[in-house]
């Protein structure tokens, strides 16, 4: 009895220990290893940083760490525009998915149960399939020789191609094309849970249906509604993929700089600072989706 | 010793308390239960009688007090080594196994023998009629079927005592009478303790042998399910089995069992107790409907109201009336045809005397 | 009524052909026989052909299922144990931090955690020699790591909806808390785990950005061959792979599905 008493407990300890252990060695100290590699300067040689401590005067190592990465981001202009290019682009792009997913989640839910499941499947499906594939099937289509171009210009319409692809329209409609299921999926769970009897009260109390939809099914379905702008604002953000292959050289994000500053100039300690600051940026609204979306059992 | 192992009860909770953070749900019970019993643990939602079960089952961990199971102390033994098997309200029953596989799985916890197993897998079914219902999932089974699976599954294990948490409270009204009377007959032929839970009073007599009364964690009374009807320690516990016409007052003279009551404006009113009060101490006459009976002319002294029939309804086998007394109270009559043709077949409306004997009437303190 | 029936539609066809028109193109295009991908010449199935030759290709597609097979699986098994002690674990030290641990990965950019858990590997190994270099063994590190929070969440949630009296039931029938997960939960989970294993895999099959952090010379996946394909432009060859790769997936996604769907009833 006491044996095995021994064994639940050891194998309790597994289940916590194991995954948290993993967690703390390959999430919490990378996180704390880039804060840290940020604070120091480049160098040539590997690692292609300097210390944080070094050996000082006297017996205790000397701390090195400056913020000189940080100032260098907030006083560049690249940086600076970088940034706020990133956060314009994610906004915009994530209302834009929020006009295009409403109806869309609206309509499934007001269809019967029985269509909504494979309905539902539909748009789950290509989130499913290579995010990079679905990227680069753009490409094909907003090529100055791709689709659209070929097809308007064999219509008529234009003479000249237009500039689809390499620019800012391309990035839009990527992000938009890759999360339109996060903006979906949350505001149908929330559609979904509605009492439709509310929109026949609110009939009988004289609202006509656009008032209705406006006072009643729209307050209602904020929850769902911000749960999605966050859903897809948090990734769009960092999107480094989707401005590679469809934004211009002049489409500044973040997580471009990032890559470049970390590929092709090979200054670590400046990349790491702009994922630090990238963090900072997605945090906010990660906490704020984590209060939308907190289910009632976690509460208690 | 023999003698002394059937002596000992198949069930002993000793001072047991339970909290869950600021609720109080289970406040120093002390109950014995015997071998071979049908106890209830019966009271209204939140008084603590599900969480008794399940610290008897040891679900729970008591936080004081001692449960011990025929004298061995298992307070601290965990669910999977206690010689009971639950039968959950919901049924609980595995949806991946079959019913068969359901009712083998203690037995494989058990590790006996595959034969052995086939053989009182087989018969557990067959004892519960679901002998061609083995290989369905459960998913398949209609509510009755159900919970005859969670009753098979519970006794094939052939636990000294099954406890049954709201057995009958998923079935419906027709499947649960008949379900009552199978069960009691079950536990006759297998001999051994059940121990119910149930917030329905009327299940709780018509199965029970003894019922623990709980309110707000606490047992207000034990005893046969005629004893609690007849002799109720309190307002509550009276109220709680069916209608009771209180009286309020206070007691003026007790002799023996017979206690006089001066209840206001009423006068004095005359009833039994088996003890325990003592002149001075507010009190009230509790009458039963059908101990109360009308009469268009004042007959006799004691106990006799005037009153006026407010309303009158005919159920069937009787007659309930409706009374209102001078000062406003109401009161509930029961009364058979014979006894309405006798009171004179008062129509509503009518002034009539309303009168309780006082063998029948009880005197209640708390 | 049927005003908004019609709206509802509209809105419908719109938004699905928004969906898989591109993936559809892309498919038509693979079998265009002209090397100018965007000039429709006839169908064939010549890139399919060489796609088959494509040295490079064949490797790194091997290379990518071997890493997502091995990620998924164990991505799966720490998923399930990090479930298990959010849902059914008593309280224990740490386990708010637990929580937002778990959940970091979902959130952090990827250009971040391929940064982190790049500069985490490059002192492992300078600090303890390991690992000595970087490839397939870090990229299953860095892919388990964000695999195993897609997998709790799937995991945790069809916990939720598991009724516990199920393993109270068990434990009443004799089966210590280990034998109730071998014979009760992870049974029931079994649909769950089996999809956050198809999830965890499909992940780490996509994964280009983390993939490039963490890789070392002669590692390359195949969403890396292909990305760097892409970045110089539309090509015959990898519209054909793409065709194959979605094929592929929405076939076993379906079967999945179907699947899944019949052993619910």
């Amino acid at each position: 009895m006491k044996a095995a008493g021994r064994l639940t407990v050891r194998a309790r300890g597994l289940v916590v220990g194991l995954p948290f252990g993993w967690l703390v060695l390959f999430v919490l100290l990378p996180s704390l290893i880039v804060f840290a590699i940020s604070l120091v300067e480049p160098r040539l040689g590997a690692p292609p940083f300097t210390p944080l401590f070094s050996h000082g005067s006297g017996a205790l190592p000397r701390f090195d760490g400056k913020l000189d990465n940080y100032l260098l981001i907030f006083s560049d202009s690249l940086y600076v525009a970088a940034f706020l290019s990133s956060i314009r682009i994610a906004v915009s792009a994530a209302l834009i998915t929020l006009v295009l997913a409403y109806p869309m989640a609206y309509a499934i839910a007001r269809t019967g149960p029985r269509w909504r499941t494979p309905l539902l499947m539909l748009v789950v499906l290509p989130f499913w399939t290579s995010f990079l594939i679905r990227v680069y099937a753009w490409t094909g289509i907003l090529n100055s020789n791709g689709l659209v171009n070929n097809a308007l210009r064999h219509l008529g319409v234009i003479a000249e191609p237009l500039p689809l692809l390499h620019n800012e329209f391309a990035v839009y409609l990527g992000i938009v094309y890759s999360y339109l299921p996060f903006m979906v999926l949350p505001i149908y769970a929330v559609l979904e849970r509605l009492d439709w009897k509310l929109l026949e009260a609110a009939a009988d109390l004289g609202a006509p249906p656009w008032r209705a939809f406006l006072r009643v099914t729209l307050p209602l379905s904020l929850p769902g509604i911000v749960a999605g702008l966050l859903l897809v604002f948090i990734p769009a953000v960092g999107e480094f993929i989707i401005p590679e292959l469809l934004g211009g050289p002049g489409t500044l994000m973040i997580g471009r700089v990032l890559w470049t500053e970390f590929f092709s100039n090979h200054d670590w300690p400046l990349a790491s600072a702009l994922a630090i600051v990238l963090l900072v940026l997605v945090l906010t609204p990660a906490i704020a989706l984590a209060r939308v979306t907190r289910r009632p059992e976690d509460a208690a | 010793m023999a003698a002394d192992a059937a002596a000992m009860p198949a069930i002993a909770v000793a001072g047991v308390s339970k909290r869950f953070g600021e609720v109080r749900a289970v406040d120093s019970v002390t109950l014995e239960i015997a071998r071979g019993e049908f106890f209830c643990l019966l009271g209204a939602s939140g008084s603590g009688k599900t969480t008794l079960l399940r610290m008897i089952a040891g679900f729970e961990q008591p936080d004081r007090g001692r449960i011990s199971i025929d004298g061995e102390d298992v307070t601290a033994a965990p669910p999977y080594r206690r010689p009971v098997n639950m039968m959950f309200q919901s049924y609980a029953l595995f949806p991946h196994l079959t019913v068969a596989r359901n009712v083998a799985f203690g037995l494989e916890e058990e590790g006996r023998p595959k034969a052995e197993i086939r053989t009182r897998v087989a018969a557990a079914l067959d004892l519960l009629d679901m002998g061609g219902l083995g290989g369905r999932k459960p998913h398949q089974l209609s509510g009755g079927q159900s919970q005859r699976a969670a009753l098979a599954r519970a006794l094939v294990k052939e636990p000294k005592i099954l406890l049954l948490d709201e057995p009958l409270a998923a079935l419906d009204k027709r499947l649960r009478e008949r379900a009552q009377g199978e069960l009691v007959a079950l536990r006759k032929r297998l001999g051994i303790t059940f121990v119910m839970v149930t917030h329905d009073q009327e299940e709780a007599m018509g199965m029970a042998s003894r019922i623990a009364l709980m309110r707000d964690g606490a047992v207000l009374q034990v005893g046969s399910p005629r004893d609690l009807y007849e002799n109720p320690v309190s307002r509550y516990a009276a109220e709680f089995f069916g209608t009771a016409n209180l009286f309020e007052g206070r007691v003026v003279r007790v002799n023996g069992p017979h206690v006089s009551v001066e209840c206001d404006t009423l006068g004095t009113l005359q009833a039994s107790c088996a003890g325990g009060v003592s002149p001075g101490s507010a009190a009230a006459v509790m009458a039963r409907p059908e101990h109360v009976t009308l009469s268009r002319a004042p007959a006799g002294e004691t106990n006799m109201l005037p009153a006026r029939l407010d309303s009158l309804s005919f159920l069937g086998s009787f007659y309930a009336g409706e009374v209102v007394l001078a000062q406003g109270q109401r009161v509930s009559a029961r009364l058979s045809p014979a006894e309405y043709a006798a009171a004179g077949a008062p129509n509503a409306g009518e002034e009539v005397s309303l009168s309780f004997s006082p063998q029948a009437a009880r005197v209640l303190t708390r | 009524m049927r005003r908004r029936s019609g709206l509802a539609i509209t809105a419908l066809a719109f938004g699905y052909a928004f969906l898989y028109v591109p993936i559809a193109i892309l498919i038509v295009y693979s079998f265009n026989d002209s090397r100018l991908v965007t000039v429709w010449s006839h169908v064939s199935t010549r890139w399919y052909g060489e796609l088959l030759h494509n040295a490079q290709i064949g490797d790194a597609f091997f290379l990518s299922l071997r890493i997502a097979a091995v990620s998924a699986s164990a991505s799966v098994m720490l998923g399930t144990l990090a479930a298990l002690a959010m849902r059914r674990g008593r309280r224990f030290a740490g386990r708010s931090a637990f929580e937002v641990l778990v959940m970091m990965p979902l959130i952090l950019p990827e250009v971040l955690t391929g940064l982190s858990l790049l500069l985490l590997f490059v002192l492992l190994g300078n600090f303890f020699g390991w690992p000595s270099e970087r490839g397939a063994t870090t990229i299953t590190l860095a892919h388990i790591t964000f695999g195993m929070a897609y997998a709790t969440i799937v995991i945790r949630a069809r916990l939720s909806e598991l009724d516990p009296l199920l393993e109270e039931a068990a434990a009443d029938l004799g089966a210590t808390p280990v034998r109730t997960f071998w014979r009760v939960t992870l049974p029931l989970l079994m649909p769950a785990v089996l999809a956050a294993w198809l999830l965890a895999f499909t992940l780490s099959l996509d994964d280009v950005v983390i993939a490039s952090f963490v890789t070392g010379p002669g590692a390359s996946t195949l969403p890396i061959v292909i990305f760097s394909s892409v970045r110089l432009g539309v090509s015959p060859q990898i519209n054909a792979l793409a065709t194959l790769l979605v094929c592929a997936v929405a076939l076993i996604v379906g079967v999945a599905t179907l699947t899944l769907a019949r052993a619910k009833k």
